[in-house]
């Protein structure tokens, strides 16, 4: 049996080289869909993984408290925070490592005679351990900052490039609003995020944002509260917590929905993985369905081919040739082209992710599995359709096949 | 005894549209004969031939290929028997395209589990035995059509078979490749002991046999050793 299969592949891989153009379109379903399979599944996970790290930047048990119902666009006549809900959470929820109010403009900001708008967040310096920001070069600001309301900036990697170029911008002062800030520090860079470019912040002190750069001092001005959690098994109780609270200092009435909304990291995690998993798989769907469009197209070369060689077949019977070993051979010959293809597709999938991946920018990592799974794939395509011409071949009657034109 | 035939019948189809095409045919043929089987066209001529090489099966009567009874085998068994006892060439002559002459007679020998060099051996040896030792590489289509016919028949004789099945081998080949081939079927009949049976309608081509049973309606009309 072993050698009968042996002497097949002989047969088939003969009859392949005799026909190489043949073969190879016969194959370029296979690559194609092999290929487009792989690169999808590659991408997506590449994706997937890319906002995972994106969202750990944003720091671990990590609780965002807004204004407002759920995400999306700010609604009108909710009223934001004021400072003593911070006390008030900080004071009556236990659990909490740290907590930073934060209040975000978007502010023109100049250097010279370069210029841009950008978002400025003033806030505590609490804010940077919660966050996970860490510096570049120069410092944080501190409560003494924060007490005088101090003219310094903490500003992001972007802001850097556009206002300074290549210059040290530790020291140097630069214009927002109508004020002048002396750049203090220089954040660590956390990169592109899905809702946008997160290193393209300035960050200062609270006060300071309220003395100096609006010039507003109203109690309802803080538009998020950042919380970290001691334990990140204690987020889900915290979260119901701080709801309740809030509910209560906001007056809500029972029969009321929250005017706030508290999530945390882990959730638009899962939220944001989820969907871009989901979309991998409607992807990897897609190009699943190439793959199998390419196994049709084997079938149909491989039923031409034995129409075509049905002397060939007539005459390997004549000369002894059992029905199963035309079988074999058809078959043989139909999952080497596949299995060829699959291998053809794998390499061309590597070209296409790392070409892709560079350029739109996804971290892509080897993946053996849906390799693996995309060559076994084609390898059963080719059996699976290489089967009916098979059985067509083997049979045939030898004298019938002997006499065909 | 090689080949014993008794009362040997074939019909195709059945009912109203039944064609009968060997009536009870009752044929010997010895190890090292040289036998034309003749008859004009819907004689039954390739009908007996088909059976004779295995390739079909008689309807009734009986078929011993030396001391096999060829009815009762399987089509599996057939396939092994053709494989080992039995050669055929054809009046197409039947070679793989684009495919080169030592590939050609190597194919049998692909069916009988040889190593690479055992197959290449007895493929030059077959090769050289009809003198085309020179278009080893050759294609089919780089051939004359004598000299595709010669591969053929180095391809029925590479795996040293007991019977040559000829069917109209000379039907496409003009009168000097004709004699040629004859000359080559008559040597290896004569010098290896092969038996030869042919199938031809042509009394010139039918002289080069010792023997011509000629066939008319599905029944032997005459059996003529020649002298």
């Amino acid at each position: 049996m072993l050698s009968t299969a042996l002497n097949a592949l002989h047969i088939a891989l003969r009859e392949i080289r005799r026909n190489v153009t043949r073969a190879f379109l016969t194959m370029l379903g296979i690559i194609i869909g092999v290929a487009a399979v792989i690169t999808m599944v590659t991408l997506g996970q590449g994706t997937t993984k890319a906002v995972e790290n994106q969202i750990s930047s944003l720091g671990s048990n990590l609780l965002m408290l807004r204004p407002g119902a759920g995400f999306g666009p700010r609604q009108p006549n909710i009223p934001n925070f004021i400072e003593s809900d911070v006390t008030a959470i900080s004071e009556q929820i236990p659990g909490i490592a740290a907590i930073a109010p934060a209040r975000g403009a978007s502010m023109s900001t100049a250097y010279l005679q370069n210029a841009r708008s950008t978002s400025v967040t003033g806030t505590t310096e609490d804010y940077f351990s919660i966050n996970k920001w860490t510096l570049a070069d120069g410092r944080f600001f501190n409560i003494a900052d924060y007490r005088d309301g101090a003219a310094v900036c903490v500003i992001g990697n972007t802001v850097r490039k556009e206002l300074f170029g290549s210059a040290n911008p530790i020291g140097q002062k630069i214009r927002i609003g109508n004020a002048s800030c002396e750049v203090i520090g220089l954040l660590a860079p956390k990169g592109q995020m899905g809702m946008g470019d997160q290193d393209d912040t300035i960050i200062v002190p609270l006060t300071t944002l309220q003395r100096r750069l609006t010039g507003h001092t109203g109690a309802h001005d803080i538009t998020m509260i950042s919380i970290s959690a001691e334990d990140a098994a204690s987020s889900d109780r915290m979260i119901s917590e701080i709801t309740s609270l809030m509910r209560q200092r906001r007056n809500l009435q029972p029969n009321q929905d929250n005017n706030f909304n508290v999530f945390d990291t882990r959730q638009i995690a899962e939220t944001l993985s989820s969907s871009t998993r989901m979309m991998t798989m409607l992807l990897a769907a897609v190009a699943g369905v190439s793959l199998l469009v390419g196994g049709i197209g084997i079938m149909n070369i491989m039923l031409v081919s034995v129409t075509e060689r049905t002397r060939e077949i007539g005459i390997r019977l004549a000369i002894g040739a059992r029905a199963r070993e035309v079988l074999l051979q058809f078959l043989v010959e139909a999952t080497t082209i596949s299995c060829i293809g699959g291998l053809l597709g794998i390499a061309l999938a590597v070209a296409l992710c790392y070409g892709l991946g560079s350029l739109i920018n996804v971290p892509v990592a080897f993946n053996p599995q849906i390799n693996l799974v995309s060559f076994i794939f084609s390898a059963a395509v080719g059996i699976l359709f290489g089967f009916t011409p098979a059985r067509r071949a083997a049979r045939l009657d030898p004298i019938d096949a002997l006499r065909h034109e | 005894m090689l080949i014993q035939l008794r009362q040997l019948t074939k019909t195709y189809g059945t009912g109203d549209a039944a064609f009968q095409a060997l009536r009870g045919i009752d044929l010997d043929i010895n190890r090292g004969e040289f036998v034309a089987i003749m008859g004009h066209s819907g004689s039954g001529k390739s009908t007996l031939m088909n059976i004779l090489g295995c390739l079909d099966t008689p309807t009734s009567g009986t078929y011993r290929y030396e001391d096999i009874t060829v009815e009762r085998l399987t089509a599996d068994q057939r396939s092994i028997l053709r494989r080992h006892a039995l050669g055929f060439i054809f009046q197409g002559f039947n070679l793989l395209a684009r495919t080169s002459t030592v590939e050609n007679v190597e194919i049998p020998l692909l069916y009988r589990g040889l190593s690479r060099r055992e197959r290449h051996e007895k493929a030059l040896a077959a090769i050289a035995s009809v003198g085309l030792a020179d278009k080893l590489r050759n294609t089919p289509a780089e051939l004359s059509g004598g000299q595709q016919q010669r591969v053929a028949i180095a391809r029925a004789i590479v795996t040293e078979p007991s019977t040559l099945f000829a069917d109209e081998p000379t039907g496409n080949l003009d009168t000097a490749t004709t004699i040629e081939i004859m000359r080559l079927l008559t040597r290896l009949n004569a010098e290896r002991g092969i038996t030869v049976i042919m199938v031809t309608h042509e009394d010139d081509v039918a002289a080069h046999a010792k023997r011509i049973v000629r066939i008319k309606d599905g029944l032997i009309e005459s059996d003529n050793i020649r002298s």
